[in-house]
């Protein structure tokens, strides 16, 4: 893997403030961009770095953080050999980021996991529903206040939840 | 009886339920309903080596209404929950099930929000096989006890539940 320590700095001079902080975990570069730069920051990386994959794009629950989230994009330059993964810090009392559909068509179904699983909605994105739970189900399983005994089946089950051996 | 000293050898005399029972034991219609590697070990039981056919069992169809066992191999999310349950209501009586493996049977290790905790909360079960994922012999064994039911007196799960 290429030298990726360049980028908090060249991000920094296209973005000033947006830029919050950087650091190296794992080897990896880790930029924490502001989120309402998101977006630009994905295209300057596309175009401009040569990062054409969005490998992955997760979101992480901090709980008692504030801002409660993090949306992080992991980027990769197939040409250039380079990961990079830039974070934006999402607050819960408003769970709401930019869609990054615009600059890789990839982030399409990763921000319908991340709706469905966290609850953050995507300003943008071309179709917003849930990908892995039914339509049905209430709230947001992997947010971290999602009771974990808690169950939503659809159609009647013969023993009461939590109950495992019939007595 | 005095129909077989009419007819000799060619003839010989039983309970019609048991001439039957004996036909539906050795030629059981599996439906496989496999959702995870519990159904790759499924098909292990079904390959030449170890060999279902043996059994009688050897016509697997993804076909419920002409299928007597539906052997449930897998995970069963909540998502599907309703899938497994309209599969086992098309199913034509009697019928008998097997829980194949610990998801099926309880759910497993996924114990989370997306998970059925064991599919006899769903539908009746006859033979839970244990096991991450059972060895085909283990299979062979839940057939082998679905044969002496039905050789039994018992009622499948499907007529008591």
């Amino acid at each position: 893997m290429t030298d990726t320590s360049a980028f908090p700095d060249l991000l920094k001079a296209r973005f000033g403030e947006a830029i919050e902080s950087s650091y190296v975990d794992a080897a990896c570069t880790f930029v924490v961009v502001r989120r309402d730069t998101i977006v630009p920051a994905g295209r300057f990386l596309r175009d401009e770095h040569g990062f054409d994959l969005l490998a992955d794009l997760t979101c992480i629950d901090w709980l008692e953080r504030v801002p409660r989230f993090d949306v992080v994009y992991n980027l990769y330059s197939i040409a250039n050999r380079t990961r990079l993964f830039i974070k934006a810090p999402v607050p819960v009392e408003d769970p709401a980021i930019d869609s990054m559909t615009p600059v890789w068509k990839s982030a399409n179904w990763f921000e319908r996991e991340v709706w469905d699983m966290y609850g953050l909605r995507f300003t943008g994105h071309p179709d917003l529903r849930r990908i892995l739970m039914y339509d049905e189900f209430q709230g947001h399983p992997l947010r971290k206040d999602y009771a974990i005994n808690e169950r939503q089946p659809l159609i009647p089950e013969n023993l009461p939840p939590g109950d495992r051996i019939p007595v | 009886m005095g129909i077989e000293n009419a007819f000799g050898d060619s003839f010989i005399s039983t309970r019609l339920n048991e001439a039957i029972n004996w036909a539906r034991k050795w030629s059981l219609y599996p439906m496989p309903f496999g959702t995870a590697c519990c159904a790759i070990e499924f098909m292990a039981t079904v390959g030449s080596h170890y060999d279902m056919a043996r059994f009688g069992a050897e016509v697997v169809r993804f076909s419920p209404r002409q299928s007597d066992l539906l052997i449930v191999a897998g995970t069963v999310s909540e998502k599907m929950a309703p899938v497994l349950k309209r599969i086992y209501d098309q199913m034509c009586e009697p019928k008998w099930v097997i829980s194949m493996g610990a998801c099926a049977s309880s759910g497993g290790f996924y114990d989370n929000y997306a998970t059925v905790q064991g599919i006899d909360r769903i539908i009746p079960v006859d033979v839970y096989v244990a096991g991450c994922p059972p060895r085909p012999e283990a299979v062979l064994t839940a057939l082998i006890k679905i044969q002496e039911k039905i050789d039994s007196k018992q009622a499948p799960a499907a007529q008591t539940a």
